[in-house]
């Protein structure tokens, strides 16, 4: 920020894009812009104190007869679930695993930002708020970003008074550490474990109010699709996934707090049964999907090593601190031990092509150099479908340098974890990695109150596509899952119920019956069409599609052909699955391949969304869309905006709704790692 | 290799089931544990069968989902989940017996897949620390020794997978029980409701059917976060303090 | 159960030391046994000491016993529906044997008490006798036959294996192995306990069929 000035956040200070590329059209229909109509004025640091004291009240006698109900357990949802609890509404939670601590945020390891300046080292709510808009390339709303990065440190206290055991120095203090590349150490952890130790901070303050009352749990249910009643979010019909019974719950206000889609790449970093359900229904019944096509892709993770591979495992980050990357420079040597490739055969190409940042380029350019080795052919590790995905990140020197002692104490946990998962000891070989998908930027539609375009229908954490514009700073969707779950949403949702109780529905109301009709319609359809191949191999073949032509680096030809190939998936899918066993118990084939049908859906608006987006941008690298030197080129007078995409309708197309993003407190630069 | 899978079946809650047996070829050493599964879950869609129910979900050995009795141990032969166990701990050839957890307070619902909220309840019962959002002092203004929060911390890493009960040949849940009292009693944050937690959570453990504990330290060696016997140490202490204070 | 538990292992403790006196010989041994009756005069009455702690033994027994079939069924409810295959990998065969050996020892209890303190039955030479003048002659007649020492042998394995459980157990029950060092120790101390009782116990048969008690 050096040498930049602050802004106070009451002047724009750029003008509305104008798009003049059309890539996707045939693909699209335009649809009328957008503004987010609930995003308040004012110097950016009042914007929230503003909002808050604006925002009405809801009576203490009234939020009895509130019904809220929650779907999604990750920290989004257990936060807002026990906040909402606490405040005395009547909360119903759900989530499809047995236990709502099993949430895939459980897995999250590094840890979670917060702007409490413990180190003195300069770090201010202004940082965190610019340092978030940078990494997200200038695609985020900045009224969204001043608001997390504020509500940042109130996470922390909360945490900690809820006995999260945060990591601590000596004198008892709260440690932090540095994350993601970023010059301050603002980064709270448990150690490798932090997501683990928030949720289950979240879990307990959640159980807490199912004893008191307020908080209704429902696990092993399965959220199927959104009741809308006269326009406005007003239930959701869910399966009991054990009895296999289809249950209608109606409330006054619905909350998505579902996660990411990552898996819509079947491989990827995500919990197993990740899914788009909740947040594709929704998107069918009217709600906007936006930003679809961004996603994050992770450089450390373990690489594939087989046909069967079911999920990919990531490293932390801070292995890049150490080991340095490298794969052979000639083919021939790629299957020998890596050992006894000599030094002048190494290509150690991210020192060679960013010898300023060396193995420290962020994470979309690790990738993707990761990938463009492999794809030359000197890619390592076992040859899975046609070459081998792996380059190496080797440890020799660091051992050399520091001792293995050193080495064991920093990063033990993370070698340990990938001798069990290779079998392969790292202190003597190089590790192998291989970039995967890990995070999606992309979600549904959300003003600055969290609302979707439904009224009554909020959504919040990873599903929603607020805070990290078009790429995710390390440390960061933990800090967002916890402010919308604890702080913003209990906030915001306020206002909305202040209007309530509302008008009672009727499980008889016609809105209500044709949503569960079409539920258990599409049950029956799934297990009826009694073909061949398992929902499994449906989502495998469209993960190939959409790793190969949508994931790091995408061209116009490639996502012409990967929308076509998707339509054919979708009508084999729809033809040829088989689904066996009934619906009255449990059956995990029929929840998966609901969940295929949903993920294939996604997987063509993805790839329009990526074709229409014609530059490079954040976490991801359009082939049209580069500089001179082959580096990311973004374009802000053409696509500084939020592309939120309208349901088109089976036969239809989908509707391109923008809302420009314009910035009064920070001036949009491009990045460069030269 | 080739394996002989010796696996438990049973339809429903209320169903008979049964050990069925299914040969496996082509696995490879690589696979986890339950990709083992999904490829023999596969074959039997292939072969009009209905596949083996078994609950999964981060695949990383943190989300405490996958709970598999593997040939007599629970999470199989080493010390990690069902779900990082990997095939290269088994031989070719060998046949390999897997079972749900078998406990009464986690009743079969349906193949290897048991319910488990009973872990639920009992957090329920007073497994943690009562702050409202919004009430929390600032972070720093409470110091907690080091000590003291790492050994908080090394407990609380406890996935809540329950092995620690299908090991026990009492059918305890202590270690469980243990692990929480521990975490939440080391922390100065946890102690104003220390003695009423413990005794409301060791309730609500022999209410939901567990077994009484006898120090036998089968669930500590199958616990996949080794998780120490010394919390039950702990859980044994706290709550004669708690009984000596009225609670 | 482990107060009761602990009572009873300082009371073996005592017990075996006093047997040991058996290789002090006839007199001394007497002596010991006519010192433990008159233990406490004039404050407690002739024998007081030795029915306090008859009674306080019998009340420990009634909630040890009590409370080990509580354990037991309750552990039989936890699981009805067994393993078809379950390894016990980390535990001690003396941990998963405290049923059957408390069950043992609660026998070998009855009888010994008939043997040696009610009963009193010299199975040597069938008189009833005089014994409480001389236990001794009542304990070597008895360990000349075989079979009784055998029983006498077997019950001590039983002790040995309980104690070196219960003696851990019952730390760890009052909450007294916090650490892993503690653990240790109360396992050496459950090690060493068994080997002492049971094997100081044991000493005295095997002492009279070697002749060296007569
Ligand atoms: C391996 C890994 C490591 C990570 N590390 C970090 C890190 O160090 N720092 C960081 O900030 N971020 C990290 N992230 C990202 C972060 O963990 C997630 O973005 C975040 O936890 C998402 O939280 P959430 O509450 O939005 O959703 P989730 O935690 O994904 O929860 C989703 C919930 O929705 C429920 N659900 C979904 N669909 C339905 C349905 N149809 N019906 C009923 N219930 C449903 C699920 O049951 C679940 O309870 C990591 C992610 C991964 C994969
Ligand atoms: C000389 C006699 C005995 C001694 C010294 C003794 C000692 C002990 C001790 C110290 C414990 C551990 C207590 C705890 O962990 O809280 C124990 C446990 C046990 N005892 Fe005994 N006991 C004796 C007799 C008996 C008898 C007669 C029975 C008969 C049923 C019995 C059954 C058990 C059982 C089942 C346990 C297991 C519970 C546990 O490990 O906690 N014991 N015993
Ligand atoms: S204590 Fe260990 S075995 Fe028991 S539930 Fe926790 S992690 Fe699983
Ligand atoms: S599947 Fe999450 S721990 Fe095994």
């Amino acid at each position: 920020m050096a040498g930049s000035t602050l802004h106070d956040g009451l002047t724009p200070l750029n003008s509305a894009p104008t798009q003049t590329s059309d890539d996707a059209h045939g693909y699209y229909v335009k649809g009328d812009k957008i503004v987010d109509t609930a995003a308040p004025t004012g110097p950016i640091a009042d914007r929230w104190t503003t909002r808050r004291f604006e925002n009405r009240l809801v009576n203490p006698a009234n939020r009895r007869k509130l019904t809220v109900i929650i779907v999604g357990t990750g920290l989004a949802g257990a936060a807002a679930a026990a906040t909402m609890g606490e405040a005395g509404y009547k909360v119903k939670s759900f989530c499809y695993q047995d236990s709502p601590r099993r949430a895939h945020s459980i897995a999250a390891q590094g840890g979670i930002n917060a702007a409490k300046n413990y180190k003195e080292d300069g770090d201010s709510v202004f940082r965190l708020f610019y340092d978030t808009v940078k990494g997200g390339d200038y695609r985020s709303r900045e009224s969204n970003v001043y608001r997390l990065a504020e509500v940042s440190t109130s996470i922390i206290d909360q945490c900690v008074a809820q006995g999260v055991p945060f990591a601590r120095d000596y004198g008892g203090l709260l440690d932090n550490r540095s994350f993601g590349g970023v010059q301050v150490s603002r980064t709270f952890y448990a150690r490798g474990q932090t997501g683990q130790q928030l949720l289950i901070g979240a879990y307990q303050a959640m159980e807490r109010q199912v004893a008191a009352g307020t908080v209704e749990s429902y696990t092993r249910h399965e959220m199927l699709e959104l009741i809308v009643v006269d326009g406005v979010a007003r239930g959701i019909i869910a399966r009991d996934l054990v009895s296999g019974e289809i249950e209608t719950h109606l409330a006054d206000v619905v909350v998505l707090a579902s996660g990411g889609y990552g898996n819509v790449f079947y491989l990827s970093t995500n919990a197993m049964n990740s899914n788009v359900t909740a947040a594709w229904r929704a998107h069918r019944k009217g709600a906007y999907m936006a930003n679809p096509c961004y996603t994050q892709i992770h450089p450390t993770c373990i690489p594939v090593a087989g046909e069967y591979q079911s999920k990919l495992t990531l490293m932390s980050e801070s292995l890049r601190n150490d080991g340095r990357i490298w794969v052979p420079k000639n083919r021939e040597d790629c299957d020998k031990d890596p050992r006894d490739i000599p030094e002048e055969d190494r290509d150690y190409y991210l020192e060679r092509i960013y010898p300023a940042f060396g193995n420290l380029v962020p994470r979309d350019i690790a990738s993707r150099q990761a990938k463009n080795v492999c794809d030359e052919g000197r890619g390592v590790g076992p040859v899975v479908g046609d070459f081998r995905r792996g380059v190496y990140l080797d440890f020799a020197d660091a051992i050399e340098r520091l001792g293995e002692d050193a080495v064991r104490e920093k990063y033990d946990n993370l070698f340990d974890m990938y001798e069990r998962i290779t079998g392969e000891n790292p202190y003597q070989v190089p590790m192998r990695i291989y970039p995967a998908v890990h995070y999606v930027m992309g979600g549904l539609w959300v003003d600055y109150h969290l609302q979707s375009n439904i009224p009554g229908l909020f959504v919040t954490g990873e599903a929603n596509f607020s805070d990290h514009g078009a790429n995710r700073l390390g440390a960061s969707a933990l800090m967002q899952g916890l402010a919308d779950g604890y702080f913003v949403l209990p906030n915001t949702i306020r206002d909305y119920l202040a209007d309530g109780p509302f008008a009672p529905v009727d499980e008889s109301h016609p809105a209500v019956v044709e949503a569960r009709q079409d539920v258990e319609d599409r049950v029956q359809k799934l297990l009826s069409i009694n073909g061949k191949r398992s929902a499994d191999s449906f989502h495998k073949e469209l993960g190939h599609i959409m790793w190969e032509y949508c994931g790091m680096e995408r061209s116009e030809p490639g996502l012409r052909k990967a929308i076509d190939m998707i339509r054919e998936l979708k009508a084999a899918f729809w033809s040829d699955l088989r689904v066996l066993g009934s619906a009255e118990t449990i059956n995990q084939s029929l929840e998966k391949a609901g969940r295929v049908a949903d993920f294939i859906e996604l997987g063509e608006l993805m790839c329009i969304d990526a074709l229409n987006r014609r530059e490079s941008c954040g976490g991801h690298f359009r082939a049209e869309s580069q500089t001179d030197d082959g580096e990311a080129l973004r374009h802000d007078d053409e696509f500084a905006y939020v592309a939120a995409w309208e349901w088109g309708g089976e036969e239809g197309q989908p509707v391109l709704h923008k809302e420009d993003l314009i910035y009064t407190a920070v001036e949009m630069k491009q990045r460069s790692y030269k | 290799m080739k394996l002989t899978l010796k696996i438990w079946r049973q339809a429903s809650p209320e169903a008979q089931g049964a050990i069925h047996t299914y040969d496996l070829d082509d696995v490879s050493e690589e696979m986890s544990f339950l990709e083992m599964l999904d490829v023999l879950n596969e074959q039997l869609n292939d072969a009009g069968e209905e596949p083996i129910t078994f609950d999964h979900d981060c695949r990383e050995g943190i989300c405490g989902s996958c709970d598999l009795m593997i040939d007599g141990q629970a999470h199989g032969p080493e010390v990690t989940t069902s779900c990082q166990l990997h095939m290269r701990s088994f031989k070719d050839g060998q046949t390999i017996t897997v079972e749900p957890w078998r406990s009464d307070a986690f009743p079969v619902l349906k193949d290897l897949s048991v319910d488990r909220s009973a872990f639920d309840r009992i957090i329920q019962a007073g497994g943690y620390i009562s702050a409202n959002t919004g009430s929390a002092p600032e972070a720093n203004s409470v110091p907690a020794p080091r000590e003291k929060a790492m050994r908080a911390f090394n407990v609380a890493t406890c996935i809540g997978c329950g092995a620690c009960v299908a090991a026990c040949p009492n059918g305890s849940a202590s270690l469980f029980l243990g692990a929480k009292i521990t975490h939440l009693g080391e922390l100065p944050q946890g102690q104003p409701e220390r003695w009423s937690r413990v005794t409301a959570m060791v309730a609500q453990h022999d209410a939901e059917g567990f077994g009484g504990c006898t120090n036998i330290g089968e669930c500590t060696a199958a616990c996949p976060k080794e998780i120490p016997l010394d919390v039950i140490s702990q859980l044994n202490k706290d709550y004669r303090m708690a009984l000596k204070q009225g609670h | 159960m482990a107060a009761s538990g602990l009572l009873f292992i300082g009371f073996v403790l005592g017990h075996m030391y006093g047997n040991l006196k058996a290789f002090a010989g006839e007199e001394t041994f007497n002596n010991y046994a006519e010192h433990l009756r008159e233990f406490g005069e004039p404050i407690l009455p002739h024998e007081g000491f030795l029915w306090i702690a008859r009674v306080g033994l019998l009340a420990a027994l009634v909630v040890h016993v009590t409370c080990a079939v509580i354990l037991a069924r309750r552990a039989g409810r936890a699981r009805t529906v067994k393993y078809v295959v379950k390894k016990n990998t980390h535990s001690s065969f003396s941990s998963h044997w405290m049923r059957w050996g408390g069950a043992t020892l609660l026998l070998f209890i009855v009888w010994h008490l008939l043997n040696f303190s009610f009963g009193k039955v010299n199975v040597s030479n069938g008189e009833t006798g005089d014994p409480d003048k001389n236990p001794y002659r009542l304990m070597v007649d008895n360990f000349d036959v075989w079979w009784l020492t055998a029983i006498y042998l077997v019950a001590m394995v039983a002790l040995a294996l309980h104690l070196h459980h219960g003696t851990f157990s019952s730390a760890q029950t009052l909450g007294l192995t916090g650490t892993a060092r503690a653990r240790r120790n109360a396992r050496a101390a459950g090690l060493v306990i068994a080997i002492v009782v049971a094997g100081g116990f044991s000493l005295v048969p095997i002492g009279v069929l070697a002749g060296i008690i007569d």
